[in-house]
């Protein structure tokens, strides 16, 4: 596999905010073969304190983000819900999960999420379970965030509490998992999506470890790439590192791109026809003037001079 | 009064036509979803029906084009002036004509169509601009209207911009030439705006022509299209500005600032003409119009 030609792979980052990128990350992104992204809602690096800027965040997301995507041959999915840190304003927390049922339906949202725990407290499991059962009852998948502390026994108590609440565990994707717990969540039956970030989640080379360990079935590989240190390449890296490292194409190909779709594709919101051969109308609304994958080719994004260097004197 | 009821007449037609061309398309199963969500917002004022019956759409409906005819054109334009819902899809179709038949004497339907807006998905926003020419209480929504037209998507800009006889019959000037700069600055054509030549004017015009300053300033292309707002209203300084076009244009540029020169009312434009004596005769005799340069 030769990155960035025709026969490219072709990857889904299935986490990734987006609305804290540039236009380059799009640009390279798209360059680096992938063809879709998965924004799930999330805090904004400090709290919202308003319902209003919730709305216009999910807005954002659904409009656009959507939009900006686009003009990079990138089809831009969200998932739409109450993270845990913002559950703990109770206020607010009250105001926005009114919003949520009216984002949820909207084109694109394919799961509720990402939800679940930070600190555990009671508020956060509050607004949790009435998640879970609003995704049970609009029949979404649902992106579960799990804690940076305390992270095993979070993840495991995620986990129960999906059940509890009648979720089947092939509609749950669990992300951000590790070393100590990737084994309970496969063997529980549910996705285990895995965050490529910089310093505090998972290296591409520990990743490689995992899949040669566990295989490919049910693993799903993100960047989870926002506003923090963090790297939009990080699915096409982590591919380039495995493949190198003689995991069978097979199992990026799964990891990378195949149980994203098959795992959030539950939604109905989406296929492999939206970016290989996306339907006329389609085209019209976010395609317009852009490149369109057909024929499963990659987009044609034009190679870069350097973007990034001030050598590159002239801007017109 | 007798062209308000002539509207509202027309408005209804076209919604029957509206619901025709969609019952057609769709199944049994879906007609009658539809007609459910239709009576269940008439007794339902609450906002969560009405945004699931939006968020479903799609999926009830599918994603395929109306496809109109040629005939289902002819009698669109029949029922409302300008009316021209050919790009319109299914889904289009089903949004606008739920809102349309929410019951019409509401006096929330502005506040309602203000908050659709507020949280729509990029679709949703096309739909819920495209269908204005059918709503109840068309003048109310012109704040917001004007608010669509401050987006960054060019697909939501034309949903109001183009094939829509909206802006032409409820913009005041200030709002009307604003959208026809905006159409040009993003690249967007004139064209297809519904009544652009009847709609032109003198501040419209020093507008376009400080326009086309700028562009020639930071030596980038002038659009062959600002000509067509310009030229009624052509004189003095603004022939200058057709001259130099008319001596260093593109062929389209050239036969853009011809069409300009001829419909202004400076008996100096004439003799620039003299200087394209082929292109004027095609105009004279009517071979050469806007129409061609679309």
């Amino acid at each position: 596999m030769r990155l960035g030609d025709d026969d490219t792979m072709k990857f889904i980052d299935a986490h990734a905010h987006m609305i804290s990128r540039t236009t380059d990350d799009y640009e390279a992104m798209a360059a680096s073969g992938v063809v879709a992204v998965i924004e799930p809602a999330f805090w904004l690096g400090q709290p919202r304190t308003n319902v209003g800027s919730y709305l216009d965040y999910l807005s954002t997301l659904v409009g656009f983000e959507r939009f900006r995507a686009s003009q990079f041959g990138i089809r831009h999915y969200c998932t739409v819900g109450l993270n845990s840190k913002e559950a703990n304003n109770e206020e607010l927390a009250e105001a926005v999960m009114d919003l949520i049922p009216r984002f949820a339906l909207k084109e694109g949202v394919v799961a509720i999420g990402e939800i679940g725990y930070d600190e555990q407290t009671p508020l956060e499991d509050k607004y949790f379970r009435l998640q879970l059962d609003l995704a049970r009852e609009l029949d979404l998948p649902v992106m579960i965030h799990t804690p940076h502390r305390d992270k095993k026994r979070g993840t495991t108590r995620s986990m129960d509490v999906c059940i509890e609440h009648g979720l089947e565990p092939g509609k749950v994707i669990i992300d951000h998992n590790n070393e100590e717990t990737v084994r309970e969540v496969l063997d529980r039956g549910f996705w285990a999506a895995f965050s490529i970030y910089p310093c505090t989640k998972m290296g591409n080379a520990r990743m490689v470890e995992i899949l040669r360990h566990y295989g490919a079935d049910r693993i799903i590989v993100d960047s989870a790439c926002d506003w923090g240190i963090s790297e939009p390449l990080a699915v096409a890296k982590t591919a380039k590192l495995a493949l190198q490292s003689g995991v069978p194409e097979e199992h990026v190909r799964l990891a990378c791109y195949r149980n994203a779709l098959e795992a959030y594709g539950q939604s109905g919101q989406m296929s492999e026809e939206d970016w290989l051969n996306p339907p006329p109308i389609d085209q019209r609304t976010l395609y317009e003037g852009n490149s369109i994958l057909r024929g499963g080719r990659p987009p044609v994004v034009e190679a870069r001079r350097s973007a990034r260097s001030a050598d590159d004197l002239v801007i017109e | 009064m007798k062209a308000e009821v002539n509207i509202e007449s027309g408005r209804n037609a076209a919604i029957a036509l509206l619901r025709d061309w969609l019952f057609r398309r769709i199944d049994e199963a879906a007609r009658t979803w539809f007609e459910e969500q239709v009576s269940l917002l008439r007794s339902d004022s609450g906002d969560r029906a009405l945004y699931t019956a939006f968020g479903l759409m799609p999926r009830r409906l599918g994603k395929k084009s109306l496809a109109l005819s040629a005939d289902d054109a002819g009698a669109a334009a029949h029922c409302l002036e300008g009316w021209k819902p050919g790009d319109w899809s299914l889904v289009d179709a089903g949004r606008i004509l739920l809102l349309a038949r929410l019951p019409g004497s509401n006096p929330d339907f502005a506040r309602r169509f203000c908050a659709l807006c507020r949280t729509a998905d990029v679709a949703e926003a096309i739909s819920l601009y495209r269908g204005l020419p059918l709503y109840p209480e068309p003048a109310a929504l012109e704040p917001q209207v004007g608010e669509g037209l401050r987006t960054n998507m060019r697909s939501v800009f034309e949903a109001i911009a183009h094939h829509n006889p909206y802006p032409k019959r409820y913009f005041d000037t200030h709002r009307w030439n604003h959208m026809v700069l905006k159409a040009l600055f993003i690249g967007s054509g004139l064209a297809p705006i519904e009544g652009l030549d009847e709609r032109v004017n003198d501040e419209l015009a020093r507008i376009l022509l400080d326009f086309a300053h700028e562009r020639w300033a930071a030596d980038r292309p002038v659009p062959h299209e600002l000509w067509r707002c310009v030229g009624g209203f052509a004189r003095g300084d603004a022939l200058e500005d057709l001259a130099r076009v008319v001596c260093s244009g593109t062929p389209l540029e050239r036969r853009a600032a011809a069409l300009a020169l001829s419909a202004s009312p400076d008996p100096a434009a004439a003799a620039l003409l003299e200087r394209m004596p082929e292109i004027a005769q095609a105009i004279d005799s009517g071979r050469l119009t806007w129409a061609e340069l679309e």
